[in-house]
């Protein structure tokens, strides 16, 4: 018997995933839709009766009159006409309960399609908590279709689902007469089959938006949130990050005794550990990121931060959603990216990918430490406040204004024909579920390690080979990275780089300084045949006392200028890509950043140098 | 009067939607999520920052509306006829 095709449809926020995951648990692939940008989750399970049914997770939808990408991808799917995807055998609706008014008049555009449905009466336990009732055998007669109760977050809440599928094929439901009122049809059945005995003021959204809507507690509930969120990615994931760094080093040190000196070793140890060490250092900061992300989302919060903060981002013409996937970015671009998939938005969320890399993330502050460090007197300016710590929030703020001006920019370059919308539903609080929190953060990290880790290790190991090949004649003068290809590519980049002040060591140093922007300051240790490049704390020591001599404050100031918007990041460039699915838009990221980076450098230098 | 202008915490009743232009996709959705006539609304939150976005609740749901969102929306105050 071949496997049934059952795809999964409801209003956001019905608890569909839940219930998916709970059909399929861990039997589970998630990919791209064919020619679009929507995420499409599949899964596999076994009815009770040995039926392999095939499970498709369509995105949410309010209507099939679909505004959004996400929703023409279900409509489509629903309709049987997308192209790649089989037509569906049966459409299980999936309403919440506790939302009958709202999700019923979607579950009524089904009978429309001449495909079998079945309803599934989703958070039926939430609903009887609320005190309704509802009555099912006549809501089956009213609704046109079978009526399955289910509780997406049981062991045991698809039972009756399940059941059913093993039964009759349910019938095709009857198609309404063009033009019926649903909205009237809904209020209907609902006056019908259930009945209230709870006053909807008392339910716990009323009693929680009081204040975490609250126009002076909702903002301090923000910050206190995300106080908490910034000190768990930056404090608890550093003690993992070092403990993975190290255990890599260490890792590189014993397969580097094994081996004999010579390529294979240094492509091993220098290339590939070294290039996967650099992926999965990022693992616990982005696990720890989207813990809280999918708890803030889960629980019903994300959507309430963004009505909060909409005003504030609407000076940089995006949504209240833009902002959690910005601040991230300010630890690492890489989650950043990653989480814009919370913006429904296709346009807002093009434009928070680009500038996403515009906030100074953790890896450029070794460069400016350095810099800074070295260049800028620590003085202190007005009594209280220390020149050194001004100009590193002057690179912070540069970060964002530039920000706020390209998203304005790409705005007003592709205006919208449609007015900037929020209109964004603020669903019920719910207490998240671990197994869906485990289900989706386990997908968020094999996506990067799959996806964008082996992406960087193959141009980290590319960047090794250019750096290594050729190798210098025996007793030759000078660093060894100064005779590879990537010295002369460095030399060959000097007349580009001229005009910013940079000299030939800083052109050389920028090349394995892709691979990751901290590598810049090890890079440049080594061209100056500092050490040994390996105690990198050491050498940026070394490095501080010794670049003054050998720098002018223009250079050093325009290179900082270069940072803020150094397009120098093989790992975001890689995860815009996968998320994305299109290289225009990681060409576009890089040309505009490359441009802006060699402008902002080059103004610096020169009014620097009238001083 | 409009969604936009009603004050926060009073209780009034949907008389219709507008349509800005010929084909209005705003006003559609607004539709489809319920803001049709005869349906009680209440705005139950405004935002920090100038009171725009407007958090609305219709039946058992809350959207969050922009202002420019909410002007579509005609409503009249519980017991009192438009």
């Amino acid at each position: 018997m071949t496997a049934l095709n059952i795809a999964l449809v409801g209003n956001p926020n019905c608890g569909k995933t839940a219930l998916f995951n709970l059909l399929t648990g861990s039997r589970q692939k998630v990919a791209n839709y064919a020619g679009a940008t929507v995420e499409r989750k599949e899964g596999w399970f076994t009815t009770p009766a040995g039926r392999t049914v095939r499970l498709l997770d369509l995105p949410g939808a309010y209507s099939l009159n679909a505004t959004s990408p996400d929703e023409a991808v279900t409509r489509d799917v629903c309709a049987g006409t997308y192209r790649g995807e089989a037509a569906p055998d049966l459409l299980v609706c999936v309403a919440d309960a506790t939302n009958l008014r709202l999700h019923l008049r979607f579950v009524l555009e089904m009978r429309a399609l001449g495909r079998p449905v079945v309803l599934a009466l989703n958070m039926i336990d939430a609903a009887q908590r609320n005190g309704m009732e509802i009555d099912l055998p006549r809501l089956q007669a009213e609704i046109g279709m079978p009526v399955v109760p289910t509780v997406g977050i049981r062991r045991d809440g698809a039972r009756s689902l399940l059941e059913r599928l093993d039964g009759a094929p349910p019938p095709v439901p009857v198609a309404l007469p063009a033009g019926t009122d649903l909205h009237a049809m809904v209020r209907q059945i609902l006056s019908d089959c259930v009945t209230h005995s709870t006053p909807l003021s008392d339910r716990v959204e009323e009693r929680l938006d009081r204040w975490v809507l609250h126009p002076v507690w909702g903002p301090v509930i923000l910050i206190v949130l995300l106080f908490f969120m910034f000190q768990a990615v930056f404090a608890w994931a550093q003690p993992l990050m070092d403990g993975i760094d190290a255990g890599m080093g260490w890792l590189g040190q014993q397969v580097g005794q094994l081996l004999p000196d010579g390529v294979l070793r240094s492509l091993i140890v220098d290339g590939v550990i070294a290039g996967a060490g650099s992926v999965v250092t990022f693992l616990p900061q982005i696990l720890i990121l989207f813990a809280w992300i999918l708890v803030l989302e889960e629980s019903g919060y994300l959507p309430r931060a963004a009505f909060l903060l909409d005003r504030l981002m609407s000076f940089a013409g995006l949504s209240g959603r833009s902002f959690i996937p910005l601040l991230s970015s300010f630890a690492c671009a890489v989650p950043g990216v990653m989480a814009t998939r919370t913006i429904q938005n296709p346009r807002d969320r093009l434009v928070t990918i680009l500038i996403a890399p515009l906030m100074t993330c953790s890896a450029r502050l070794p460069v400016y430490t350095l810099l800074i460090g070295a260049f800028i007197p620590h003085r202190n300016i007005a009594g209280f406040l220390n020149l050194q710590g001004l100009v590193l929030f002057g690179l912070y703020a540069l970060g964002i204004v530039s920000a706020v001006v390209v998203a304005r920019v790409l705005r007003w370059r592709n205006p919208d024909r449609q007015e900037a919308t929020l209109l964004m539903e603020l669903p019920a609080y719910r207490l998240p579920n671990p197994r869906d929190l485990a289900l989706g953060l386990w997908e968020r990290a094999r996506i990067f390690l799959m996806r964008v880790g082996t992406t960087i290790v193959s141009l980290t190991v590319l960047l090794w080979g250019l750096s290594s090949f050729p190798a210098p004649p025996p007793g030759a003068p000078g660093p060894a990275i100064d005779w590879s290809l990537a010295g002369r590519i460095g030399h060959l980049m000097m007349p580009i780089f001229a005009p910013l002040g940079f000299n030939w060591q800083i052109c050389v140093a920028l090349i394995p300084g892709l691979a990751a922007r901290e590598v810049a300051v090890g890079a440049l240790a080594t061209v100056y045949s500092l050490g040994s490049g390996t105690d990198t704390d050491q050498a940026a020591l070394q490095l501080g006392q010794m670049l003054p001599t050998h720098w002018s404050m223009a250079t050093a100031l325009s290179l900082l200028a270069w940072y803020v918007y150094a397009p120098q990041c093989v790992a975001t460039l890689a995860v815009i890509r996968r998320e994305t699915a299109s290289w225009r838009v990681v060409v576009l990221a890089a040309g505009y950043l490359f441009a802006l980076a060699y402008v902002a450098a080059f103004l610096t230098y020169h009014i620097a140098r009238m001083f | 009067m409009r969604l936009s202008d009603l004050p926060r915490g009073t209780d009034a009743v949907i008389d219709s939607v507008d349509d800005h232009g010929s084909t209005d996709p705003v006003a559609q959705r607004l539709r489809e999520l319920g803001f049709v006539p005869g349906e009680a609304v209440r705005i139950v939150a405004t935002a920090p920052l100038g009171g725009d976005p407007l958090a609305v609740r219709i039946g058992f749901t809350r959207f969050a509306l922009r202002r420019t969102e909410a002007a579509r929306v005609n409503v009249h105050t519980a017991g009192v006829q438009a």
